[in-house]
């Protein structure tokens, strides 16, 4: 076990399995097809995302550097919170881009029945100890969890 | 965050929840960068992302229902990006019904919500709106609230104008407040490259592999490019324009980047040179060995690798008037070495409505139209992110087409060959 600080962008506690990617995500191309086709699990339909392609996301601890890609990022983010596919928290181990702070905040400001924590800067480290499946903990003063 | 008075009682709901929400977002959404004041969005026009009235972006419509139903329009007009349908490009009957009646379903209704919201006017679609021929074109130093990753690296790389990459939704809710939270891209130091990028290359790199390079090894810094002027002649003219156009798309989407500087070529290099470089910038070097070693990096994910192309896509992001022109004598040139007068595979080059309006003035439509080409106002990107689209064998010069899709990545030289030599590899 083993527990990381960062900064809470998004507050909320969860408890979750996670899926990491150690490249950065690319929301569109990971969201699209799932929201565009009802798949609740919210497959990664990102090709280029070794890591994620195929898995599930949706109610997983998304645990990535950051994301990239496309300005439909953030709206993207804030359609899968709204249509209740969106991760149980995305947990970033770099400062959180533009992108991702879009979705996050709108989720947040404009979405009143949806928490998705969401905690940035949690360091390099986090990403190179955290593994697919290990179970997170997420807590109010934006500690993370890893067991 | 230190707003004005105006800005605080905006805050405070004196004119409106849904102001006074906007506010809020964009208040949290900047301090999370480090900001600390709300500056004016001083272009003419805004540019939003969104212009496809997919079905599964529901929620997006009803955020902005309720823009249009408080009143808060966009203060200022806006382009947006392609629409996602248009009858000349093909498809079979089932395509056809999946994006009439499940993806687009919305389009219509949706279009309506934009034309409330301050759409410039009604063919404003395009990825590229800043070209001359479509006049949403920022000056140098203005304060943009936009998005699209491909216009806002442009926006910010080659005509100087400043611009964060905004998402979605922000882009718009900057223009109905008129301020955009002051950060990153905005401000002098956000504006200096962390990289210092060499070009080693034995001839003019491809400006779509190039882009997809650096934007891989950057990700969201910024690069200061050395060694690209004597590729694209010294001077930023329309050829020199349309290379980092393409360029600039591939960095934006395969990484992040919302902002380079090009030795003696983009404005702000020009200006102030080497001081643009931040201490300690990493370096990368891109000769010939690097560019082959990306290019063969892309996985291919057709099921048959060998399948003879179905569809080719060229204008991702769209054609420029230029691009249209030289493609076609290319195009005729190498039809003719064939003994050739129509391609071998589907083509659609796509471009600006304003654009093609232009290019049809021109004698060179008639000579495109001859060898089969199609041209064509639609966003590839939104054709090809189906299941159905997905399977067909689509290949294409655009690294943003490739990242975001199934289509496979060819060079230039290559994509000529193909659609005039027949196809298949």
């Amino acid at each position: 076990m083993k527990e990381f600080k960062g900064r809470i962008v998004a507050p909320g506690t969860v408890s979750a399995p996670a899926v990491v990617s150690h490249g950065g995500l690319n929301t569109l191309a990971s969201f699209q097809k799932a929201l565009q086709f009802g798949d609740k699990k919210a497959t990664c339909g990102d090709q280029n995302n070794p890591d994620l392609y195929g898995k599930q996301m949706a109610g997983k601890a998304l645990c990535l550097p950051r994301t990239i890609g496309s300005t439909t990022g953030g709206l993207v983010l804030y359609c899968a919170c709204s249509m209740k596919r969106q991760p149980a928290c995305m947990l970033f181990s770099e400062p959180i881009d533009s992108l991702a702070a879009a979705g996050a905040v709108l989720a947040d400001v404009w979405l009143d029945e949806v928490s998705m924590p969401v905690i940035d800067s949690l360091g390099e480290e986090f990403l190179n100890y955290v593994k697919d499946d290990m179970t997170i903990t997420v807590k109010e003063d934006g500690t993370v969890v890893v067991e | 965050m230190n707003l004005t008075k105006e800005q605080q009682a905006i805050l405070d709901g004196e004119k409106g929840d849904v102001l006074a929400r906007i506010m809020k977002t964009l208040i949290r959404y900047g301090e999370l960068f480090g900001a600390d004041a709300m500056v004016p969005v001083t272009s003419k026009y805004n540019h939003l992302v969104t212009s496809f009235g997919l079905k599964a972006l529901k929620p997006v419509y009803e955020l902005m229902d309720k823009l249009i139903e408080a009143g808060n329009l966009s203060t200022q007009k806006f382009s947006a990006d392609p629409r996602p349908l248009d009858s000349n490009v093909p498809s079979n009957f089932l395509q056809n019904f999946i994006f009439k009646n499940f993806m687009y379903s919305r389009q219509e209704e949706y279009e309506v919500q934009l034309n409330q919201l301050g759409l410039m006017e009604k063919d404003a679609f395009t990825c590229t709106c800043y070209m001359d021929e479509v006049g949403n074109t920022p000056a140098m130093g203005e304060v943009l609230s936009w998005s699209e990753s491909s216009a806002v690296v442009y926006a910010n790389s080659v005509l100087g104008a400043r611009c964060n990459r905004n998402s979605g939704i922000i882009d718009l809710m900057g223009s109905v407040l008129g301020y955009v939270p002051y950060f990153g891209l905005l401000t002098d130091e956000g504006r200096k490259a962390k990289w210092i990028v060499k070009i080693e290359t034995t001839k003019k790199p491809e400006a779509q592999l190039l882009g997809s390079a650096i934007g891989m090894k950057v990700m969201e810094d910024v690069p200061y490019i050395v060694g690209l002027d004597k590729w694209l002649g010294g001077e930023l003219n329309d050829a020199a324009k349309t290379y980092l156009k393409d360029f600039g798309a591939a960095t934006a989407s395969n990484g992040a980047v919302g902002l380079y500087h090009v030795e003696n070529i983009t404005p702000e290099a020009v200006q102030m040179g080497e001081s643009l470089i931040e201490e300690g910038a990493q370096v990368y070097v891109v000769d010939d060995a690097e560019l082959e070693r990306v290019y063969k990096s892309y996985p291919v994910i057709w099921k048959n690798k060998e399948a003879r192309p179905k569809l080719c896509f060229m204008g991702c992001p769209h054609m420029s008037l230029e691009q249209l022109t030289d493609w076609t004598g290319k195009i005729q040139e190498a039809l003719k070495a064939e003994g050739k007068t129509k391609v071998c595979i589907p083509t659609v080059f796509t471009a600006a409505p304003a654009v093609l309006k232009k290019f049809e003035e021109t004698p060179y439509a008639a000579i495109l139209k001859e060898t089969g080409v199609i041209t064509s106002y639609i966003c590839p990107l939104m054709y090809m992110n189906n299941p159905l689209s997905e399977k067909m064998p689509v290949i294409t010069s655009s690294n943003k087409l490739r990242t975001y899709t199934s289509a496979r990545y060819y060079t230039d030289a290559e994509i000529l060959e193909q659609i005039t030599k027949g196809g298949g590899k």
